[in-house]
């Protein structure tokens, strides 16, 4: 099925690869080999210079100095299409699928020439159930679950007999179960030979895939290492230059005052690809962390919308805060109770990306803090307050004037979090605080909440990290299909348990043709 | 060789307040050229136009009263369009504020009392208030777009003016011409200048001017129509009403765009008609984005589309021009302002096949 290979040289050798952006060296000199049948590793943080690397060699990018060798020949690779001649395929982390087509045919939009659908339609069922990646041709993409249309992706891939198969971030959407039986598929591939360039920042997973990892930090190589033989923490501390911060215990205890009780919660999808939220029940107490977990779009979303009256419900008694029925309330209704949140995205949501920080402070903090006197903005106390941000959450801007845009996300981050903070709430709602952060970032993301639910706060997290969750939370559900499990302790959860909920009940309930497909996943 | 069109790294802050006058300049160099092939002479045209009007009280005081009308619609259009309310007929409730301001001073063309001229000042607002209203009702209710709405309602407008006066308004000692009585002393604006037209309104519009300044950077509600304007979902999480601001918006517009058309008509056109405006809730939306939607910036912008209409009248009188030199200037000055923002925006760049196309033929040969 692959080309035969020289034994002697490597499949892709990169050498003194170098990308310069406008006021930044994304990639510095750097040299990288993969062997036939290797499964490579390239660890960092965001910013490190993986995605550009990457993108070179799949020909998205050019390198400005340096070359790129196939096979032990030096390549120049144009665009996308020579790199997939050459038999290089490459998985994106985000996919890019119509939802409304059938799987079948978003397969055959990717190939080049009009394909036979049939002849496509045999080929895709034998190399899907080769690799262990059931898939059927005829379902519409957007009945599949996160962990199916990345299935779709690979078999694309795969369709085109690659000799190195490129995955960016692939287990960040998928559940436990889905992550090992990808790693199986990885292995199988890897013992064909074909070759297979791994990006990620999950240190476990490298450790358990792959057979060499080259570690970048800002734009250079910095380290190569064989993963089984490293700790978690041993290569974290290369990826990230110095030793990780442990996080602080928690201080403070759960007292047994509920804060916030969502009493069977109903809200419409409201868009044709929404999700509906049915029946969600749970309950947060003064001081705890409650998670919610689940694979991206199985209403998290709607979620946060309900829980903080970016869009009310029908019936108020389904969200009660501090007792006061407030489920027909609106956001600004929901603050002044003390309701304080930070949605996942922060340019055009948590902030305004085109106003200063002090502007961004008054966004959600004026009626808490009181910033108005007869509709008139009190501009010396809104600066003193987003100095205090500043300060206190230690962010890195040239002012309170600067824009939220010209900050990074992990600085912007730390202003938006910091100013929820100051207010002081009683519940807050947060989504997916530490995504696309580094690791610095996020601990210090971390220690601010564990900080503040140490001092009474009743937290929501609504995070697709799964180990974001075990850290912060005292206890956990799992959302899927807008219905959100039992909660539980999550000292005493098992990850198992988590991942099955997580995707297990998909397709199950409402599509019966998986049903068939769940047994070939068993197999 | 190809064009291509890039986004300039950086945002000129500079160039974002030069570019009107950036427009203003060409627009003068169009105008010349314009004139010269037409066989004029130019440097005469463009002293008709731009020069003489500014020479004497008389046509100072014509600017004044040309201006007024235009920046008071204009500050208003101007909140709206921050956030993203596009208010397109303004000159339809400038005609209903008319209406309304001026049919009350017919009823009441016997009385004389100092009442009456803010009474009907404030049946104009209403009027254009009501007007906007229907739009500001279908996009708040049912996400009707405004633009469509308030734009038809304009043509309905002035056929309702024209239906009134041709109809039960019209003044029966008038030999059958369609237009009112003369309104009554109490009902016309005091002139600020006296020999000639500049009335109190030039006053009230920089009152408005200052006015919409204040609320727009110093007030919440001026900081919630920027964040509606510039971030929707933001808006959402601050929990601010996209609907009061729909409302607030297009009302405060239609009700500056009634009074204006009131002052039409309780200054210097005295008594309705069926067209009292030439226009001015059109132009007022250049006058709007020509002033950079800062009050500051619409009153010079008001200045300088009043002058394209009197350098207009000016050019016809003196230089025999047609009358569409004014229509052509405005148009010139919003096309060049337009181009001058998106070249302040963006780069063009002339290459010959691109960058990709060069390295292909490059890297082999490493």
């Amino acid at each position: 099925m692959h080309q035969a290979t020289s034994a002697t040289a490597p499949r892709l050798e990169l050498r003194n690869v170098s990308k310069r952006f406008p006021g930044v060296l994304a990639n510095d000199s750097i040299d990288l080999s993969v062997a036939p049948g290797e499964i490579h590793a390239l660890l960092g943080e965001n910013g490190a210079g993986k995605s550009t690397l990457v993108k070179i060699i799949y020909g998205v990018l050019h390198a400005d100095e340096g070359e790129v060798l196939w096979e032990g020949a030096p390549v120049g690779i144009a665009d996308p299409h020579a790199a997939r001649n050459l038999g290089i395929g490459m998985v994106f982390q985000h996919f890019s699928l119509f939802e409304a087509m059938t799987v079948l045919e978003n397969i055959a939009l990717g190939i080049e020439k009009a394909p036979d659908m049939k002849a496509l339609a045999e080929r895709v069922v034998e190399v899907s159930h080769a690799y262990g990646l059931p898939l059927d041709p005829d379902r519409e993409v957007h009945t599949l679950s996160v962990g199916e249309r990345q299935r779709i992706e690979i078999v694309r891939c795969l369709l085109q007999n690659p000799c190195l198969l490129i995955m960016d971030e692939p287990t960040s959407v998928l559940t436990p179960q889905e992550v090992e039986r990808l790693f199986e598929t990885l292995r199988q591939l890897s013992a064909e030979g074909v070759s297979i360039l791994y990006i990620s920042h999950k240190l476990e997973e490298i450790r358990a895939l792959c057979d060499r990892a080259t570690i970048l930090r800002g734009g250079k190589v910095v380290g190569s290492c064989d993963p089984a033989r490293e700790t978690a923490k041993s290569m974290a501390s290369m990826m990230i230059g110095a030793a990780m911060r442990e996080l602080p215990t928690r201080t403070g205890r759960i007292s047994d005052k509920t804060r916030l009780e969502v009493q069977g919660l109903n809200l419409d999808a409201g868009h044709a690809l929404g999700v509906s939220l049915k029946d969600v029940t749970f309950s947060v107490r003064q001081g705890e962390i409650f998670g919610i977990a689940g694979v991206a779009g199985n209403g998290q979303g709607e979620l946060f919308q309900a829980l903080t009256g970016e869009r009310t419900v029908h019936v108020a008694q389904e969200v009660l805060i501090d007792g006061i029925a407030a489920g027909r309330m609106g956001a600004a209704g929901r603050r002044r109770l003390g309701m304080c949140s930070i949605p996942e995205e922060r340019h055009g949501h948590a902030a305004v990306p085109e106003m200063s920080l002090a502007e961004n402070f008054l966004l959600s903090g004026y009626r808490r803090m009181k910033l108005l006197a007869g509709g008139f903005v009190q501009a010396h106390a809104m600066a003193e307050l987003a100095q205090r941000v500043v300060r206190d959450f230690n962010v890195k801007a040239t002012g309170i004037a600067a824009t939220a845009s010209s900050l990074s996300g992990g600085n912007l981050q730390k202003f938006i979090v910091g100013r929820e903070i100051l207010q002081n709430p009683g519940i807050l709602i947060v989504s997916q605080p530490t995504w696309g952060l580094d690791a610095g970032a996020a601990a210090a993301i971390h220690e601010a909440l564990l900080t503040l639910a140490g001092n009474g706060t009743a937290i929501v997290v609504i995070s697709q990290d799964l180990d974001e969750l075990l850290t912060l939370s005292d206890h956990l559900a799992v959302i899927n299909l807008g219905r959100l499990s039992k909660s539980m302790v999550t000292v005493d959860a098992s990850i198992d348990e988590i991942g099955l909920l997580m995707g297990g009940l998909h397709g199950m309930t409402e599509h019966q043709p998986e049903q068939t497909e769940g047994g070939v996943h068993v197999a | 060789m190809s064009l291509r069109i890039e986004e300039r790294r950086e945002l000129n802050l500079r160039m974002f307040y030069l570019t009107p006058l950036l427009a203003v300049v060409l627009t003068v160099v169009a105008g010349f050229l314009m004139f010269l092939s037409m066989g004029y002479d130019p440097f005469l045209g463009i002293y008709h136009f731009f020069v003489s009007p500014l020479l004497t009280v008389y046509g100072l005081a014509e600017l004044g009263l040309k201006a007024a009308p235009l920046i008071m619609i204009a500050v208003g259009l101007a909140i709206g369009f921050r956030a993203n309310v596009w208010n397109i007929g303004a000159e339809g409730q400038l005609t209903i504020g008319a209406v309304a301001g001026g049919g009350l001073a017919l009823a009441l063309i016997d009385v004389e009392a100092f009442w009456v001229l803010p009474l009907i000042s404030i049946a104009g607002i209403l009027g254009g208030m009501a007007w906007a209203a229907i739009p500001a009702f279908l996009k708040a209710r049912w996400d009707v777009n405004e633009i469509l709405t308030s734009l038809m309602l304009t043509y309905v407008a002035t056929l309702t003016l024209s239906a009134l006066v041709f109809g039960p308004w019209k003044d029966p000692m008038g030999f059958n011409f369609p237009q009112s009585e003369m309104l009554s002393e109490s009902a016309t604006l005091p002139l600020v200048l006296e020999g000639t037209r500049l009335h109190a309104g030039v006053v009230v519009a920089l009152l408005i001017a200052a006015a919409g300044w204040v609320v727009m950077t110093r007030t919440i509600i001026g900081f919630q129509i920027r964040v509606v304007g510039q971030a929707p979902a933001a808006a959402a999480f601050a929990g601010f009403s996209r609907k009061r601001l729909i409302w607030l918006s297009l009302l405060t517009s239609g009700g500056l765009a009634g009074l204006a058309g009131l002052f039409e008509v309780a200054g210097p056109i005295g008594q309705l008609i069926p067209s009292i405006s030439p226009g001015y809730g059109f132009t007022a939306i250049i006058v709007a984005f020509l002033g950079r939607l800062h009050p500051i910036g619409i009153i010079g912008a008001g200045l300088i589309m009043a002058l394209s209409y009197i350098g207009g009248e000016n050019a016809q009188v003196e230089a025999g021009m047609p009358q569409a030199v004014t229509g052509v200037f405005q148009g010139m000055l919003l096309f060049f302002l337009l181009a001058s923002d998106f070249l302040a925006r963006y780069r063009l760049r002339f290459d010959s096949g691109g960058n990709a196309a060069d390295l292909r033929k490059e890297a082999p040969a490493e």
